[in-house]
C-alpha cells in the first residue's frame, strides 16, 4: 500500500523521507540535536511550530522552563487549528518523553490525520557542544541533554506501538543533514480525477442486475466508449446469487483503470474471513462463502489482495465529490484515521437498536452542510433522493428493489429493477430514507439558528439567526399545526419605480408605479408573454383543502380538521374552527363541482388567494391607523382652512399657505375614499369573498410551474362551480411585451382598473417558473399598484410633486432578491410536499420563508 | 397640527395685546422652521374686541419616515412614526408641543420687554384644538384641564362616518376657556399636556426631559390631582431604561414587527410575550409568589438539582432557583427573545460571578419542537405555559417535554377557570390574560394530565396553589409528574394526535 504518487522528485544523496501531505510530524531529539535547523531546511516556515517559540509567546523568554505548560497549551492549540483546517504541521520540540508524544498522537487522532515521527538521534556530546556555543543555552546543565538522550534511546523501540504511522530514524549528524523529505498524497486524495463518473450503489452479488446496469450506462465489457469511470460504493458481496461474478467484473474494471471502488462493511468482513479470521457467517456471508467454494485458490488470493488494497473513501473532482460506503460528515473528508475508516464503512450509529434488533443509524445527512456532494450506499431506501447535497444509492436490489447508479456531474439516476427478491429483508424497505423517517416530530435543530436551505430552483439560501428566532416565536405561538402548513407565500416586488419620464406617456409624471415599467422589465428579461391579473385588495390567504377528514388524516396525519386556512405568516385566518371548516366546505364543493379531484387525481389541493374584505382581518389596523388618520385630518382641516381664509380677508398674505392646505385637505379626503373601498361589513361568512389565483399543489404534484393561462382556466371553473358566492374571479389580460399596441392595451386596462378604485394588478410571466438568458429565475410576478391605492402605502399626500420626487428614491434590489429567495423556498416546499418528503423537510423550507419575511426591507415595497 | 388662542378685550385693554404677549405681529403671517416641519403663526382676526392667534404646523411626512430609518441611530423610536400613513401631519401631537415651545419660548417664560406688565395679567382665553389625540378619552381630557382652571368642552371625533359601527376615534375637538389664567400659564399647560394625551413621544426621553417637565410644570403640576399620571406618561414608562438597553429591545422587536406587518396586524398583537402587568421585582403579585413557593416545594420534594424552566418568561422563577444552592443547574427556556433579554437583565447575567453564571443558562427554544439540549435534566417546570398554546398544538408540547426531554419530574401549573368567579376585577366569561388560549376547570386539567401521565409513563399528583376555595378550588392548579421507575428506560408511545381526552385514555391503554 505504498505506491502513492510521488509529488516531489527525491534528491539523490542521503535518506529520502516520505511525509504525507496532511499529517502531524513530530520531531524527536535532544536539545541541540538540530531539530529547528532540520525543520527550517525541509518544511515551510509556517508549517513548523516550536516549543521555544511558544515559550517566548507566553513569557517573553524562549528558555523560561516555568512557562513550559502554558507554552505547550499554545502549541497544541495552534497545531489543532492548523490540522482542523487541513494543514500539515511539524512540531519542533524535544518530544523525548512518552507523555509529550502521547498528547500529540491524541491531537492527530482528534483531527484524523496521520502522526509521523522523525527522530534525530545525534550523539550527546555533539548536542552538548552545540548548546554550549549558543548564548541563550550556555548555562544549560549538561545533565539535561544527558537525560534527553537517555529518554530518546528508551523511546525508540516503542514509537510505532505508541501510534506513529510512519517512523523515520536519522542516526548521526551526517544522516540528519543529508536527509530530504518528499510529500506524499493521501491514498484517498483523487481530487485530480474529474470523471465523468457513474457511481453504482450496493450490488450484493446481483451480477445480472449489475451487467444490465452497466449496459444501460453504456459500458461495453467494463469499458465506457466515452471514457467514463465507474465508482462502486461497496457491498459488492453477500446475500445475492453471484458474489464472485460481481467481484470478477469489478476487480477487472478497477485493475484496468475503468473503475474505482471503496469497500463496504461486507467486503471488510469478507476480507477478514479470507485472511483466516474468525467471523460469524451471518448477514449473507454464508452465501458468499458457498459461492467461493467453486473458485480457484488464485482467485481467492486475488480477491483478498483486492479487498486489502481498498481505500475507505475517495475525494474526487477537485474536492467536489466524496464517495464512500456509509456516508461521511464533512470534517472527515480526506482524513485518515481508524475513526474515519470505520465511519466510512459502517456509518454513525446512535448506540440504540430498533425493534428489528438493527442498530439505529444517526441521521448524519440531516446535519450535512458541506460543499462536496457525498454519494454513498449502505442503508437501503426505496428511491435515491438528494438530501443536503448527499445521496444514498442503496436501493435494495438484493431485497427485490432496484440497482441504482448516479451519473456525475449530470446528477442523473439510472436504475435497473431486481430480477427477483434474492434475500428476504429483516425489515421492510418502505418509508425510511436515511436522515428522515416519516413520523419524526419536528426538532428545533430543523429550524433554529443560522441555516442554509438547499433549493432546486435557486441553490443554497441562507437564513440568519435573528430572523429564524423571530420566525420561531411566530410559528410556535401563533401558527396553525405545521402539518397543515405546507407552504407560505413569498413576498412580491413592485414594478420598477416610474421615473416620471415619457415611457408611459406624458401623464406618468404623476405615478410612482406604472405598468409600462413592468412590461419593459419583462421584455428585458426576454419574457414575451405576460399575464396581467387584477389585484384583489384583501388579505393573503392560503387554503389547504382535503376531500374529506379521511384524506386529511391519511395525507397530513391530523385527526379532525379537513384542512386549514391561514395568513401569510401561518396564523389561522379565523379564530373559530367552525368558520374555517365552513370555508373549506365551500371550497371543497367547488373543487368537486369543477371535477378537479378527478382531473388532478388528488384528494387534497393547496390554493393561494386573497380573502376579502381587507377589513375582515386588518380591522384593528384599519381603525388604529388608517381610519384614525382619516379622522384626524377630517377634523382639522375645516377649522384651519377657515382661519386661513379669515386671515386672508384681513389682508394678511397667506394665499400660498391656504392653497397648499386646500390641496392637502383634498388629498386627505382621497385617502379616506381609498381605504373605504376595501372595507365592508360582514356577518359570519356573509360578505366574505375568496379570490383564488393559483392552485399550488395536489397529491404527488406541484402545480406551481403550470402556466398561468391553464391556472386561470382551472380557477374559472372553480368560480363557476361555486354555488355559495364565496369565490370571486380574477380579471386578466394577456400582453405581448414586444408589441407596442399590446403594451398600450395593458396600460389602458390598468388605468381603467385603478381609475375605478382597484388596487392595481400583478404582471406575471405566462409560463410561471421562467428563467432568463443567463439561466437565472425571473421575478414570478411584479405588482403595479394604483395611484389612489398607494395613498394607503405612502400616505395621503404622497402625490404632491415634492413628495413624489423623494419617494422615487427607493431601492428595489433587496426586495427583488428577497422575493426571488422566498419564491424559490416556496417552490421547494411544494416540491418536497409533492414528492412526499418528510414533514421536517417541508417545514424547513416553509420556516425559511417566514424567517426571510423578517429581514429588514422597506415594508412599503 | 393646528390650534388657536383667542382673547377678548376692551379699548383700554385691547385684545390685540395678544400680539405683544406672543411676540408675533397680528398683521403678518410668520414662518418658523422646527425640527419636524414648518410652523406658521397668523391671526384670523385681530381687533380690539377679539384677537385670535393660530399656530399651524406643517409636518413633512416623508422626512419623518426617512428620519425614522435605522432605529437607535437618532431615528424615531416609535414604530408608528415609521409609517407614511401617520397622524402627525394632522393631529395636535407632541410635535405641536415642541413647535409651541420653539415659536413661543419667550411667551412661555412669561417675558415681554415691550410691555412688562402684560404677562402677569390673567386674560379671558379661549383655546381651540380641532384634532387632538387623546389616549384615555374625553374624560381624561377634562380631568387634566379642569383642575387647572379651564372650562372644558370635548367633542369626540368619529373614526369614519361611513362606518358608524367603528365608533369614535382617539381624537377629540377640544375647546378650553378661562378668565383666570395668563397666556404663559396656558402655553405651559399645553406644552405638558399635549404629549401626555398623545402618549406617544416622538423622540427619546432623555435626562433633561425631567428638567423640562419641572420647569413647565412649576407652580401647577405638584398640586394637580393627576400629577402621577402626567409625570409617568410625560416621561413614559421607558424612562428608567438605559438608552442602550432600549436600543437593544427595539432591535429585537424589528423582526417581529416586520412579521406583524406582513400580516396587517399591529406588532403588539404578536409581540406580547412580555406582559408589563405581570409581577416584577418591584411589584410582586401575591398569587405569583404563592405559585413560586409551590413549585419550589415540589422541586425540593423530588430532590431535583438540574432544573429546566420551560417558558421562563422574565426569569422570576430562574432567579428564585438560583438563590438556592441545591439547584446546581438552572436553564431558562423561552420562545420570546424579548422575554429572554429582560430575564437576562433581571438576573444581571453579564455581571454575574463565574461560579453563579456557570449554574444558569437562558436559551431560546420552543416547546412544540423536540430539543436535544433539554434532555437529561432532573426536572422541568411549565409554570403558566400550556394555556398560551392553542389546544391542537398541545400534543406537540406533550411529546417534546414528556416524550423527548423526559425529565424525572415535571411540574405544570395553569389557572383554574372555576376560580375566576372569585376575581372581583374579572368580568364574567373573560380569561385572566389576553393571550390565554384556554383556561381549564379542575376536571379538565386532571383529565389532560392523567392521560399525558399514562401515555408517557409518569405518575401524577395534584396540589392546590393559593387559597383552596371549598366550592371552586384554588386559583392555580399544579400537577406534579414523576417518571415511573419501571418505565424510565422503556419505549413509550409516540406523539398522540390531538384527540380529545376520552380517546386519549383508550389510546394509552392500546
Amino acid at each position: 500500500m505504498s505506491d502513492a504518487p510521488v509529488i516531489e522528485a527525491a534528491r539523490p544523496a542521503g535518506r529520502v523521507l516520505p511525509v504525507t501531505d496532511l499529517s502531524l510530524v513530530v520531531l524527536i531529539g535532544a536539545s541541540g540535536s538540530g531539530k529547528s535547523t532540520f525543520a527550517r531546511r525541509l518544511f515551510k516556515p509556517t508549517e513548523v511550530i516550536s516549543s521555544d517559540f511558544c515559550r517566548g509567546l507566553v513569557s517573553d523568554d524562549e528558555n523560561d522552563q516555568s512557562a513550559t505548560k502554558d507554552a505547550f497549551d499554545v502549541l497544541h492549540y495552534i497545531a489543532g487549528k492548523r490540522l482542523a483546517a487541513g494543514r500539515r504541521t511539524v512540531v519542533d520540540a524535544t518530544n523525548v518523553q512518552p507523555e509529550a508524544r502521547r498528547q500529540l498522537i491524541q491531537l492527530a487522532r482528534e483531527h484524523d490525520v496521520l502522526p509521523i515521527a522523525i527522530v534525530l538521534d545525534v550523539p550527546e556530546p555533539v548536542c552538548a557542544e552545540r548548546n554550549a556555543a549558543r548564548v541563550d543555552r550556555a548555562d544549560m546543565p549538561r545533565r539535561v541533554v544527558q537525560r534527553h538522550t537517555r529518554e530518546l534511546k528508551r523511546s525508540l523501540r516503542h514509537l510505532e506501538r505508541e501510534g506513529f504511522r510512519k517512523v523515520h530514524v536519522l542516526r548521526g549528524v551526517a544522516e540528519v543533514e543529508g536527509a530530504t523529505v518528499v510529500t506524499e498524497k493521501r491514498f484517498n486524495d483523487l481530487t485530480h480525477l474529474t470523471g465523468p463518473f457513474d457511481i453504482v450503489g450496493d450490488i450484493h452479488g446481483c451480477s445480472n442486475e449489475l451487467e444490465a446496469l452497466l449496459g444501460k450506462l453504456g459500458y461495453v465489457d467494463g469499458v465506457h466508449p466515452e471514457g467514463r469511470t465507474a465508482v462502486f460504493v461497496g457491498d459488492l458481496v453477500d446475500r445475492g446469487p453471484d458474489s464472485p461474478g460481481v467481484l470478477r467484473r469489478v476487480m477487472s474494471m478497477v485493475e484496468s483503470g475503468n473503475a474505482l471502488c471503496v469497500p463496504g462493511n461486507h467486503e471488510n468482513k469478507f476480507g477478514r474471513y479470507l485472511r483466516g479470521r474468525q467471523v460469524q457467517h451471518t448477514h449473507g456471508l454464508a452465501e458468499t462463502i458457498a459461492q467461493m467454494d467453486g473458485e480457484s485458490e488464485e482467485f481467492r488470493e486475488r480477491v483478498r489482495k483486492f479487498i486489502d488494497g481498498l481505500v475507505s473513501h475517495y475525494v474526487l473532482d477537485e474536492g467536489r465529490l466524496v464517495v464512500c460506503h456509509a456516508g461521511l460528515p464533512e470534517k472527515y473528508h480526506g482524513r485518515t484515521s481508524g475513526r474515519v475508516r470505520s465511519h466510512a464503512l459502517y456509518g454513525d450509529t446512535t448506540g440504540e437498536t430498533d425493534e428489528f434488533g438493527l442498530p439505529v443509524r444517526y441521521p448524519w445527512a440531516e446535519d450535512y452542510r458541506g460543499r462536496a456532494a457525498v454519494v454513498y450506499g449502505h442503508t437501503p431506501v426505496p428511491t435515491a433522493t438528494w438530501l443536503n447535497n448527499t445521496i444514498c444509492l442503496d436501493t435494495g436490489v438484493v431485497f427485490g428493489g432496484k440497482l441504482t447508479a448516479l451519473r456525475y456531474p449530470e446528477r442523473e439516476l439510472v436504475e435497473v429493477p431486481a430480477e427477483r427478491v434474492w434475500y428476504e429483508p429483516v425489515k421492510p424497505l418502505v418509508g425510511e430514507a436515511p436522515g428522515g423517517h416519516q413520523g419524526r416530530p419536528l426538532d428545533l435543530a430543523d429550524v433554529h439558528g443560522k441555516r442554509i436551505v438547499e433549493t432546486r430552483h435557486a441553490g443554497r439560501i441562507a437564513v440568519r439567526e435573528e430572523n429564524a428566532a423571530a420566525a420561531l416565536e411566530v410559528i410556535s405561538r401563533f401558527a396553525v399545526d405545521p402539518r397543515l402548513l405546507p407552504y407560505l407565500p413569498p413576498t412580491m416586488a413592485p414594478t420598477a419605480t416610474s421615473k416620471g419620464d415619457a415611457r408611459g406617456g406624458a401623464a406618468d409624471e404623476h405615478y410612482l408605479e406604472h405598468p409600462a415599467e413592468a412590461f419593459a422589465q419583462y421584455a428585458a428579461a426576454g419574457v414575451e408573454r405576460v399575464v396581467c391579473e387584477e389585484k384583489h385588495m384583501g388579505s393573503r390567504a392560503v387554503a389547504l383543502v382535503c376531500r374529506d377528514a379521511a384524506a386529511a388524516r391519511e395525507r397530513f396525519g391530523v385527526d379532525g380538521p379537513t384542512g386549514s386556512l391561514y395568513t401569510r405568516t401561518g396564523r389561522p385566518f379565523f379564530d373559530d374552527e367552525q368558520v374555517t371548516e365552513e370555508v373549506l366546505g365551500r371550497l371543497r364543493s367547488a373543487i368537486g363541482g369543477a371535477g378537479l379531484w378527478e382531473e388532478l387525481d388528488t384528494d387534497w389541493l393547496l390554493l393561494d388567494g386573497e380573502l376579502l374584505p381587507w377589513s375582515l382581518k386588518a380591522g384593528g389596523l384599519l381603525r388604529n391607523q388608517y381610519a384614525a388618520v382619516g379622522a384626524a385630518s377630517g377634523a382639522v382641516f375645516p377649522g384651519a382652512l377657515s382661519a386661513l381664509e379669515a386671515a386672508g380677508s384681513r389682508g394678511v398674505d397667506v394665499s400660498a399657505l391656504l392653497d397648499r392646505q386646500r390641496e392637502r385637505a383634498a388629498d386627505a379626503g382621497r385617502f379616506t375614499q381609498a381605504y373605504r373601498r376595501y372595507c365592508w361589513s360582514t356577518e359570519g361568512l356573509d360578505g366574505v369573498r375568496f379570490a383564488p389565483f393559483q392552485l399550488l399543489a395536489g397529491q404527488g404534484r406541484s402545480l406551481a410551474g403550470v402556466p398561468h393561462d391553464a391556472q386561470l382556466a382551472w380557477l374559472d371553473r372553480l368560480v363557476e362551480a361555486d354555488g355559495s358566492g364565496l369565490l370571486r374571479s380574477t380579471g386578466r389580460l394577456l400582453v405581448d411585451t414586444g408589441d407596442a399596441a399590446s403594451v398600450a392595451a395593458g396600460v389602458d386596462w390598468w388605468l381603467e382598473l385603478t381609475g375605478q378604485g382597484g388596487e392595481g394588478m400583478v404582471v406575471k410571466p405566462l409560463g410561471a417558473v421562467v428563467r432568463d438568458a443567463e439561466g437565472r429565475l425571473v421575478q414570478p410576478g411584479v405588482k403595479c399598484r394604483g395611484r389612489e391605492y398607494l395613498r394607503i402605502i405612502y400616505g395621503p399626500e404622497y402625490t404632491r410633486p415634492d413628495h413624489l420626487e423623494r419617494l422615487r428614491q427607493r431601492h428595489l434590489g433587496h426586495k427583488r432578491s428577497l422575493a426571488l429567495r422566498e419564491y424559490a423556498l416556496g417552490l421547494e416546499a411544494l416540491d418536497r410536499l409533492a414528492e412526499g418528503e418528510p414533514l421536517w423537510r417541508v417545514h424547513e423550507a416553509v420556516f425559511a420563508v417566514l424567517s426571510l419575511e423578517s429581514e429588514p426591507v422597506d415594508p412599503r415595497l | 397640527m393646528f390650534l388657536t388662542i383667542t382673547t377678548t378685550g376692551t379699548p383700554e385693554n385691547p385684545a390685540t395685546d395678544l400680539g405683544f404677549l406672543l411676540h408675533k405681529h397680528p398683521d403678518k403671517a410668520q414662518l418658523f422652521s422646527t425640527s419636524y416641519g414648518t410652523a406658521y403663526v397668523f391671526y384670523p382676526e385681530a381687533t380690539e374686541e377679539r384677537c385670535t392667534a393660530a399656530l399651524l404646523l406643517e409636518v413633512d411626512p416623508v422626512a419623518l419616515v426617512r428620519r425614522g430609518r435605522g432605529k437607535g441611530r437618532g431615528g424615531a423610536p416609535d414604530s408608528a412614526l415609521a409609517q407614511y400613513v401617520n397622524d402627525r401631519p394632522y393631529a395636535a401631537s407632541s410635535l405641536v408641543a415642541v413647535a409651541l415651545s420653539a415659536v413661543f419660548s419667550t411667551a412661555m417664560k412669561g417675558q415681554c420687554n415691550a410691555r412688562p406688565e402684560l404677562p402677569s395679567r390673567p386674560l379671558p382665553l379661549r383655546v381651540e384644538i380641532p384634532s387632538l389625540p387623546a389616549r384615555g378619552g374625553p374624560d381624561l381630557v377634562t380631568e387634566l384641564f379642569e383642575p387647572l382652571g379651564w372650562t372644558v368642552q370635548v367633542r369626540p371625533v368619529p373614526l369614519d362616518t361611513a362606518f358608524p359601527e367603528w365608533g369614535d376615534s382617539r381624537y377629540v375637538s377640544l375647546t378650553l376657556e378661562s378668565a383666570t389664567l395668563t397666556v404663559a400659564q396656558a402655553l405651559r399647560h399645553l406644552y405638558v399636556l399635549l404629549p401626555v394625551l398623545d402618549d406617544a413621544k416622538h423622540y427619546y426621553v432623555s435626562a433633561d426631559e425631567v428638567d423640562k417637565l419641572l420647569r413647565a410644570g412649576e407652580s401647577w403640576l405638584a398640586g394637580h390631582p393627576e400629577h402621577k399620571l402626567i409625570t409617568s406618561r410625560y416621561l413614559s414608562r421607558r424612562w428608567s431604561l438605559t438608552q442602550k438597553a432600549m436600543d437593544r429591545l427595539e432591535t429585537e422587536r424589528e423582526e417581529l414587527a416586520r412579521l406583524a406587518e406582513a400580516d396587517d396586524t399591529a406588532v403588539e398583537e404578536i409581540d406580547n410575550a412580555v406582559d408589563p402587568d405581570t409581577d416584577t421585582e418591584e411589584r410582586p403579585v401575591p398569587l405569583a409568589v404563592r405559585r413560586r413557593e409551590a413549585i419550589l416545594e415540589a422541586l425540593r420534594d423530588r430532590r431535583a438539582a438540574r432544573v429546566l424552566d420551560l417558558g421562563c418568561g422574565q426569569g422570576q422563577l430562574v432567579q428564585a432557583l438560583l438563590k438556592d444552592t441545591r439547584y446546581r443547574e438552572v436553564v431558562g427556556v423561552d420562545v420570546s427573545m424579548r422575554a429572554l433579554t429582560i430575564a437576562s437583565r433581571r438576573l444581571r447575567l453579564e455581571r454575574m460571578g463565574e461560579r453563579q453564571a456557570s449554574r444558569v443558562r437562558l436559551l431560546q427554544g420552543s416547546l412544540v419542537y423536540t430539543d436535544n439540549r433539554l434532555k437529561g435534566y432532573d426536572a422541568a417546570v411549565l409554570s403558566e405555559v400550556i394555556e398560551h398554546l392553542d389546544l391542537p398544538r398541545l400534543p406537540a408540547l406533550e411529546y417534546s417535554v414528556f416524550g423527548s426531554a423526559r425529565p424525572r419530574t415535571v411540574v405544570v401549573t395553569t389557572p383554574n377557570v372555576e376560580y375566576n368567579v372569585r376575581w372581583e376585577s374579572l368580568p364574567a366569561g373573560h380569561s385572566r390574560h389576553g393571550d390565554h388560549r384556554f383556561e381549564w376547570t379542575r376536571e379538565e386539567f386532571r383529565a389532560w394530565a392523567d392521560s399525558v401521565a399514562a401515555r408517557y409513563g409518569y405518575d401524577v399528583e395534584y396540589r392546590p396553589v393559593g387559597p383552596d376555595d371549598p366550592e371552586v378550588g384554588p386559583p392555580t392548579q399544579l400537577a406534579l409528574f414523576t417518571l415511573c421507575a419501571d418505565t424510565g428506560g422503556e419505549k413509550h408511545a409516540g406523539p398522540a394526535t390531538p384527540a380529545r381526552s376520552d380517546n386519549d385514555r383508550e389510546e394509552a391503554a392500546a
